[in-house]
């Protein structure tokens, strides 16, 4: 893939802690990554590991006062978006960064007439009125494939099916035209036949409009078919984050490993699968070493002392665990 | 042991708007099925949300009762069961539902939830009803002293355990497995497969596991039987099924599930519309609509159920 010289977006060392009555909870404890203009980041893990805390964090909607991002940069075209006043965050949410969420049924107003919650977007961000937003709301819902969009806008969320719904909502999220567009389980609601036609349209628009998109998803087919990049998400931190091909082909951190052989497939019949241990830590008490090391086959004492360094696995592709640089001195 | 269902219906009154007590249409939630599960194996049921899944499911479990067709339990019809026969069926027959958050009730200890499907007529002294309890709890990989525990105290995994081991307390041969592993997280989910897994060969169970997730579904089950709007489109041994599905929707449903790996990225066949409303569904074969290459007939005429090669049966005009 081509770069543009300057990534679209920089994260650099994202903290977001939630301060409760049961302790302080690092939900994203040191997250760093970039993003280039069209490019597709998967973040994978599991419930908690993370990934949807990390997206609001980059929008600033994290819940306040209990959540608070406590450090980190997040440069969005070279500004730094936790610098900027709740006034100029507005101004940036919906414009330049829109975010699709997993449940179309709760993030349209029911109450609300689709056109009426796609116009509102277009006029607050693009300031049209009269017939050019008329004609940009069409245009916006047609591009989605929402057939007879002419008729459509006048009906209300109810009257849609579940796939027609994440359409209308992404529709709104690429109606002024972002830079970046985040996805926060788009399909899990959805069926596989009505998922495929779903991702298959995303990227679609995807590649036309030239957006970036990152991804949250626990569904490692969902990364295979459509991510350029990925990084897995352990406790808070990224865990491995590579190409999609090096992190199926050559997975280097043993919690990655370890998913990629727990699934099953629908592919060649797995006879057995390969379990992980234990369960994902309390994020009010993690150890303190690597919060893996617990269920981790490859342990060593060092693991649980001290949390492992990012290493280079390969170009572009880096893994925090203390096995890595013993296995991988190749590289 | 077999557990049978003969053309097996079940329709739901739509009512509303004046006429509120009579039903302006029907709901044809399962429409025609016949399917049978025997000793030992695990029938796989696939297919999209409203295509009548959990109806088969709860016809099953005599949650509902069938609008026609019969469902037969060792040869014998249910509806010529007498007191014992509904006893006797309902220790054979047993379920784990999709949500262990819901399914099991928040102010019950975890001995008296596994022990809720066992007689309630004290024909079991409680020492006997609590050795039940610790057994099937160990069966499930659960401490025998989370008996004493409520449900909150345990992970999501655990839970799915507990329900495990609530429909194992009664000795059956068959269970239900409605979304067993779709609430859980991925790391947990292998656990809970493997686990139902070990069972089934340890204890002789067959399993019917119901699933929108088709990696799951063929990671258990021996046999498939897909389901589209109602009515079965396919069945056959589930290598087989999906090395080569007969029906376009079998193909097509397949193909959409994603492989775990990006170099598998292959053609997708991606259908165009949803499943028909089950109000009012397509006169003919009820996929035609969504199908490019309909025949005249697909439009016009139900296909029959037949038996295309040996053990693959399948409703359409291809064939």
């Amino acid at each position: 893939m081509a770069r543009a010289a300057s990534p679209l977006l920089v994260v650099e060392d994202l903290k977001t802690y939630f301060f409760t009555r049961r302790g302080v909870i690092k939900a994203v404890d040191g997250v760093s990554f970039t993003l280039h203009t069209g490019e597709t980041l998967a973040l994978v893990g599991e419930s908690g590991s993370g990934k949807s805390v990390t997206c609001l964090s980059l929008v600033r909607l994290v819940p306040e006062p209990a959540g608070r991002i406590v450090a980190g940069r997040v440069l969005l075209e070279g500004e730094d978006l936790l610098q900027k006043s709740a006034a100029e965050m507005r101004r940036v949410r919906g414009k330049r960064i829109a975010m699709v969420l997993q449940d179309p049924l709760t993030s349209l107003n029911p109450a609300l007439t689709i056109g009426t919650q796609v116009r509102e977007v277009v006029r607050l961000h693009q300031g049209l009125r009269g017939t050019p937003l008329r004609e940009r709301v069409l245009e916006a819902l047609s591009r989605l494939r929402i057939p007879a969009a002419g008729t459509r806008v006048g009906h209300y969320p109810h009257q849609f099916s579940g796939g027609m719904r994440q359409r209308v909502s992404s529709a709104i999220a690429l109606s002024c035209a972002p830079r970046l567009l985040i996805a926060d389980e788009p399909t899990t609601a959805l069926d596989v036949t009505i998922q495929a036609q779903y991702l298959d349209l995303l990227k679609e628009v995807q590649a036309s409009a030239g957006v970036a998109v990152i991804l949250v998803t626990h569904d490692f087919g969902i990364v295979a078919a459509i991510a350029d990049r990925v990084a897995v998400m352990y406790a808070g931190r990224i865990v491995e984050m590579g190409s999609t091909l090096q992190v199926f082909d050559d997975p280097s951190h043993p919690y990655t490993r370890a998913l990629l052989r727990c699934l099953p497939d629908v592919g060649p019949r797995r006879e057995q699968l390969v379990e992980i241990g234990g369960q994902p830590p309390d994020l009010a008490q993690l150890p303190r070493g690597c919060p893996f090391a617990p269920r981790c086959p490859e342990r060593q004492p060092i693991c649980e002392e001290t949390y492992p360094p990012t290493v280079h696995v390969a170009s572009d592709h880096v893994a925090s665990c203390w096995a890595v640089p013993a296995s991988k001195a190749r590289a | 042991m077999k557990l049978e269902a003969v053309g097996l219906k079940k329709y739901f009154p739509v009512t509303g708007g004046l006429s509120l007590s009579r039903a302006r249409g029907w709901v044809k939630a399962v429409d025609g099925v016949s399917v049978q599960v025997v000793e030992g194996e695990t029938l796989g049921i696939v297919g999209e949300s409203g295509s009548g899944k959990t109806t088969l499911a709860k016809l099953f479990l005599l949650l509902e009762r069938p609008t026609a067709g019969s469902l037969f339990f060792d040869g014998k019809a249910v509806a010529d069961f007498g007191r014992d026969d509904f006893a006797r069926y309902r220790h054979a027959v047993q379920a784990v539902f999709q949500d262990p958050y819901s399914s099991l009730n928040p102010r019950m200890r975890v001995e008296d939830i596994v022990a809720e499907p066992l007689p309630p007529d004290s024909s079991l002294s409680r020492a006997i009803v609590a050795e039940r309890v610790g057994e099937v709890l160990q069966l499930v990989g659960l401490r025998r002293e989370s008996a004493a525990l409520y449900p909150h105290e345990f992970s999501g995994g655990q839970r799915q355990r507990i329900a495990i081991a609530r429909a194992l307390v009664t000795y059956p041969k068959f269970i239900i497995l409605d979304e067993p592993v779709s609430a859980l997280d991925v790391s947990i989910r292998a656990q809970i497969l493997n686990l139902l897994k070990h069972l089934q060969e340890k204890l002789g169970l067959a399993y019917m596991i119901i699933s929108h997730d088709l990696a799951a579904a063929r990671y258990l089950a021996t046999r498939l039987a897909v389901m589209y709007a109602g009515k079965l489109v396919e069945t056959g041994e589930c290598d087989a099924v999906y090395a080569e599905p007969l029906h376009p929707y079998t193909e097509a449903l397949l193909s959409a599930a994603l492989p775990l790996h990006p170099s598998a990225r292959r053609q997708r066949i991606v259908l165009s519309g949803e499943v028909p409303n089950p109000v009012n569904p397509p006169a003919g074969c009820r996929f035609h609509p969504r199908y490019p290459r309909a025949l005249p007939q697909c439009r016009s005429q139900e296909p029959d159920w037949k038996e295309v090669r040996p053990g693959r049966f399948t409703a359409c005009h291809l064939y």
